[in-house]
């Protein structure tokens, strides 16, 4: 197993005259919980559509779980899990139903989809509920849900986009314990978040700043350089510049 | 005066109401202040707004704005006040000043008559003047929703989570903007699901699942949390958090920031007392378990820990 599940050098997309991204170089490692922040329209969405295969990079490397997204896009897509909270789980069908249709995506055999509902429903415990529509779900149980939808061909690498935007407290933080639990098999995750306190609990944060990554460190650390008391404080220093 | 009057709305969606948006929700808004309604998704924020506003009926319960029936009495309510609704809703097409000009238009007055209301926020619009609305980045469509929400110098303002899909910088710039309008005394009532911005309101309301869980000022609610509270670090937190939630004298451990938070079972009441011993015992206890790093410190209850506290409860 390579260290770096995630590695890109001088990653870039340009829409025209407009630099979204510009020659952004990191690395994430296996395991790591790694958060992506920056201000609406610093590059973080066109980035990680780059890494997850769906955007076709202008130039620059970027290798995802090992494939190089700008030759083999449709295979990293395979290797990869997705959620965000705009879209995650079909709302008019059931629990059963959106298990059913994600593992059929992923390619998953009729017994291996059957295997994983029963798995996944009673560690949600969700018995009750999996003929149900997702509809009728608390949000908090829908993005507990689709997380766990989303790794259900068990890639090594998870993209969360803003997961948990709008969710209760409570929920948040029972969203968070799965996201540790996934790490610590060995799942890399990487979060993007508006919530500041969020991005403490990641091992590495990364701060894009007009389509570059202007700082990458730990959260303490990050709070030292900055001469900052909390995330926000370095958010609100580098985003401002 | 109360600028807002809430008794025992209720409203519920649905084939027979089988979704209870609302229920049995009263409250009150002195003219001038700030309030917020602070709440997950589907605490009923959205329902509670859009019947103020005028653009959806209660089941049941009564509701007024300036002494006004927001049923009753909705085309004279209009007038008065600003809403802004949850999702962007100006014309995309249009350009930002042709969307200030036409809300404008639509309540017979012009950009000149209200223009020192707005001045502070426009002018930050303003080089972008001619660009479309549509491709105007989150914090500026945001600006300028309130802008055109404000065109018509209402008495009461309403905001429907102004700061969500926003970045920090640009939220933290509108709640300033909020404060600039409640000197002009106009009263507002602004809906968030983010705890944090409880603190910048005069009064809240915890909103869960259609019912009001407290209502207080910042500080009341703050002051409401009956359990010690500590805040705990150690090198791995993952595993700290479960093993304080292992300790027997534990409520309940959440993550918070860098810290965990650990709420006692035992009560407030006399616990100074024993604080020190509690903490010694902690620390020996997560030393057993072989952590590193360790820090415990006793931690001031935040509104989320309120919240958290008030939602495991039910």
């Amino acid at each position: 197993m390579e260290a770096h599940v995630i590695f890109t050098d001088k990653l870039t997309k340009t829409f025209g005259s407009f630099t979204a991204v510009d020659q952004i170089s990191f690395s994430v490692a296996a395991g790591e919980i790694f958060g992506f922040l920056g201000a609406n329209g610093a590059g973080k969405t066109t980035a990680l559509r780059m890494l997850s295969g769906l955007l076709k990079p202008t130039s620059g490397i970027a290798m995802v779980a090992g494939v190089d997204v700008m030759r083999h896009p449709e295979q990293v897509k395979r290797r990869i899990g997705y959620m965000s909270q705009k879209f995650s789980l079909y709302e008019d069908l059931t629990i059963r139903e959106n298990i059913r249709f994600y593992g059929g995506i992923y390619g998953l055999s009729v017994q291996t989809i059957r295997e994983k509902t029963k798995k996944l429903v009673d560690k949600l415990e969700l018995g009750a509920h999996v003929d149900e529509l997702v509809l009728r779900l608390p949000l908090g149980w829908r993005q507990k849900l689709a997380l766990s939808v989303a790794m259900l061909h068990e890639p090594r690498i998870v993209f969360l986009d803003e997961p948990t935007s709008g969710v209760d407290p409570l929920t948040r933080r029972q969203f968070w314990d799965l996201i540790y639990e996934a790490a610590a098999d060995g799942v890399t995750l990487m979060v993007t978040t508006h919530y500041m306190e969020e991005a403490e609990y990641c091992n590495r944060v990364s701060m894009m700043v007009d389509g570059k990554i202007e700082a990458l460190d730990t959260p303490g650390q990050l709070k030292k350089t900055y001469n900052a008391t909390s995330m926000d404080e370095v958010f609100r220093k580098l985003a401002r510049g | 005066m109360q600028a807002i009057v809430v008794e025992q709305i209720t409203k519920s969606y649905g084939a027979k109401g089988a979704v209870k948006a609302l229920d049995g929700i009263s409250l009150s808004v002195a003219k001038g202040e700030l309030f917020g309604i602070i709440g997950p998704d589907g605490a009923g924020k959205t329902s509670l707004l859009r019947i103020l506003a005028t653009l959806i009926l209660p089941d049941a319960g009564e509701a007024y704005l300036q002494n006004l029936h927001v049923v009753r009495d909705y085309k004279r309510l209009r007038s008065l006040l600003g809403y802004m609704p949850g999702r962007f809703s100006l014309y995309q097409d249009l350009s930002v000043q042709e969307n200030l000009s036409f809300f404008a238009a639509v309540f017979g007055t012009r950009i000149e008559d209200n223009y020192d209301l707005i001045k502070d926020i426009y002018v930050q619009l303003e080089p972008f003047k001619n660009r479309r609305a549509g491709a105007l980045s989150g914090g500026m469509k945001q600006k300028l929703a309130l802008c055109c929400a404000l065109i018509h110098k209402p008495e009461v303002l309403l905001l429907d989570e102004p700061g969500t899909g926003v970045d920090p910088v640009s939220r933290k710039e509108f709640w300033d903007m909020l404060q600039r309008l409640k000197s002009w005394g106009i009263t507002i009532l602004v809906s968030t699901p983010n705890m944090d911005e409880a603190e910048l309101c005069d009064r809240v309301a915890l909103l869960h699942n259609g019912r009001i869980l407290a209502m207080d000022t910042p500080a009341g609610i703050r002051g409401s949390y009956e359990r010690p509270l500590f805040a705990v670090r150690s090198d791995e937190m993952y595993r700290l958090i479960q093993d304080l939630r292992q300790w027997p004298g534990a409520y309940s451990c959440y993550a918070f920031g860098e810290y965990a938070h650990l709420a006692l079972q035992q009560s407030l009441q006399g616990f100074d007392t024993q604080a020190d011993s509690v903490m010694a015992e902690l620390q020996q206890y997560l030393e057993s378990r072989h952590h590193t790093g360790i820090e415990v410190l006793r931690a001031e209850p935040g509104v989320e820990d309120c919240f958290i506290a008030s939602t495991k409860d039910r």
